[in-house]
């Protein structure tokens, strides 16, 4: 997995769950620091996915933030607070 | 509607390096990234004061920066084209809305992606791209931790290796796919003539080497229930959280393959599309140029010449300098081009992709179709990569062909047993991205007075 090289500086929600990050970063990012690597099912099979990419390219990473689905968690910058699920 | 001389899509070395030439030219200039701050991939996060491996790039790119941030150009982030009409005229997405852009000369500098390498398993949560790792250390300054992996073959392995521990971190294990042939040492004097890339390059192995178990096989498969928690290398299992996958990058052609009329060629030394450009970057479209990797790969350090080389000729077109000018400024970059370019044979030589997998492994997946289902339908007569999505789907799914495109493109090549010229490259269709029906619909005109920046 990974770990953080600078401390977080604000929490945000993933499902029901508070997990640090830092302002700024990328959501994916975020998630993986928190050990989080699943973040969504395929459409076909059901089968798990997570982050591949980072850079918008994959889809792998789509969540809903805010209550706005499909959106890419490697582009989707971390604001303090923010809500995100699967 | 924004009117400017020049609109740049990228802003990563080429992007930012055609944004301040054009801007010493005297040209309005509006620079777009998709990101939320400029850099690319290769400068993002980019630290004047930067030491360790990949020290020196990283202090051009700030110096990139901070002549951007000085040089007057409009620069927009977190902005994405999904279109472009002749004209030539953009359609921008930003902050949920869309913006009209008018511009006398448009530079895609859109850089390149990671190729993907599918192996048994890759689609299993914990499988990432070398590069995307790379993207987590330097934005989020993420550190790999625990039984991470790495497998596949080329620079970027050694680089984000090196850079990864020097921040303290740990990686378990690196299987290495390459294999050196005659056909790429036959390259090799003409790469010495530029030694100082293969040098470093060295020189991040051996610090990798001291500190990180190397394995030299082909045989990688991924294991786990719902996620990575196995590899088996060569045979043996090792428990693993991460692996991170790479086969080297391809130039980034999802805008220019939607356009028109924008032929592309088969670069048969980096098998990969590219589009046909001259010396200036030129397309065959009037208005439209490419620079850096999206036009071929060939590193950081020349596409930023060429961004460069763009802008000479986009300011000429529109009559901020004259013919004679051009050429005069433009020659000794265009001979420092050729001297960065020096590497390529042999990198492309030493880096052939990977053969495509066995039949259970999935090529498309958004759409989950498999190598084999690719295999049975070029038996069935399926020709070229867009038969194919009427056989199977694959390249149909969200990434439109993104990730897929060169896998499916190389194993139809394969079973067909023809060049890879000889297979059409998927074509795109505009929105190049994806766009909400309420995004679109600000498109209507009383919401499109999008304000200009960046007017020389
Ligand atoms: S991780 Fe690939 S698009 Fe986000």
């Amino acid at each position: 997995m990974f770990e953080r090289v600078e401390p977080p500086d604000c929490t945000i929600t993933w499902q029901d769950r508070e997990i640090p990050a830092r302002a700024g970063e990328s959501l994916a990012a975020a998630l993986l620091a928190a050990g989080i690597n699943r973040v969504r099912v395929t459409g076909m099979s059901g089968a798990p996915r997570g982050p591949f990419c980072m850079m918008g390219v994959c889809f792998d990473c789509l969540v809903t933030v805010e209550g706005e689905g499909a959106r890419q968690a490697c582009m989707v910058p971390v604001v303090a607070g923010m809500r995100a699920s699967p | 509607m924004t009117k400017v001389d020049i609109l740049i899509v990228g802003a990563g070395p080429a992007g930012m390096s055609a944004a301040i030439e054009a801007r010493r030219h005297g040209a309005s200039v509006l620079l777009l990234d998709e990101n939320a701050a400029p850099g690319g991939q290769v400068h993002r996060a980019a630290k004047p004061d930067a030491v360790g491996p990949g020290a020196a790039q990283s202090r051009e790119g700030a110096a990139l920066m901070a002549a951007l941030r000085a040089s007057g150009a409009g620069l927009h982030s977190g902005a994405v084209l999904w279109a472009i009409e002749p004209g030539p005229r953009a359609f921008v997405l930003q902050d949920h809305a869309v913006h009209e852009v008018d511009a006398g000369r448009v530079i895609l500098a859109s850089g390149a992606t990671e190729r993907a390498l599918p192996i048994p398993g890759w689609t299993l949560p914990g499988v990432m791209g070398v590069g995307a790792a790379q993207i987590l250390l330097k934005s989020a300054g993420l550190r790999p931790r625990g039984r991470v992996w790495i497998a596949g073959q080329g620079p970027l392995i050694w680089l984000y290796a090196a850079q990864a521990l020097a921040r303290g971190g740990e990686i378990a294990g690196i299987v290495d796919m390459s294999r050196i042939t005659p056909h790429a040492l036959l390259r090799l004097p003409r790469a010495l003539t530029a030694p100082g890339y293969l040098l470093r390059g060295l020189a991040w192995m051996r610090a990798v080497r001291q500190r990180v178990p190397v394995f030299r096989t082909r045989d990688v498969v991924v294991e786990g229930d719902g996620r990575l928690e196995r590899i088996h290398v060569g045979g043996q299992i090792h428990t693993a959280d991460t692996l991170l996958l790479h086969d080297g990058v391809v130039p980034n052609t999802q805008v220019t393959r939607a356009i028109q009329g924008c032929e592309h060629r088969w670069n048969a030394a980096q098998r990969a599309w590219e589009p046909v450009l001259d010396d200036w970057g030129n397309t065959l479209i009037p208005g439209i140029l490419v620079a850096g990797d999206g036009g071929g790969i060939g590193g950081a350090a020349a596409a930023s010449l060429s961004g460069r080389i763009a802008a000479l000729e986009a300011v000429r077109a529109l009559g901020h300098l004259g013919g004679a000018q051009r050429d005069a400024l433009a020659a000794p970059l265009m001979r420092r081009r050729r001297a960065e370019l020096a590497p390529r044979g042999f990198l492309d030589a030493l880096f052939v992709p990977l053969p495509m997998p066995v039949d259970e492994v999935t090529l498309c997946r958004c759409e989950e179709v498999t190598a084999g289902s690719v295999r049975a339908a070029a038996g069935l007569g399926c020709l070229g990569t867009n038969q194919l999505k009427a056989f199977t789907r694959a390249g149909m799914g969200l990434c439109q062909g993104r990730i897929c495109g060169p896998l499916l493109h190389a194993t139809l090549a394969e079973a067909r047993g023809v060049p890879g010229g000889d297979v059409d490259p998927l074509r795109t269709r505009f929105p190049t991205k994806p766009l909400s029906l309420g995004e679109l619909a600000t498109l209507a005109p009383s919401a499109s007075a999008a304000s200009a920046s960046g007017k020389g």
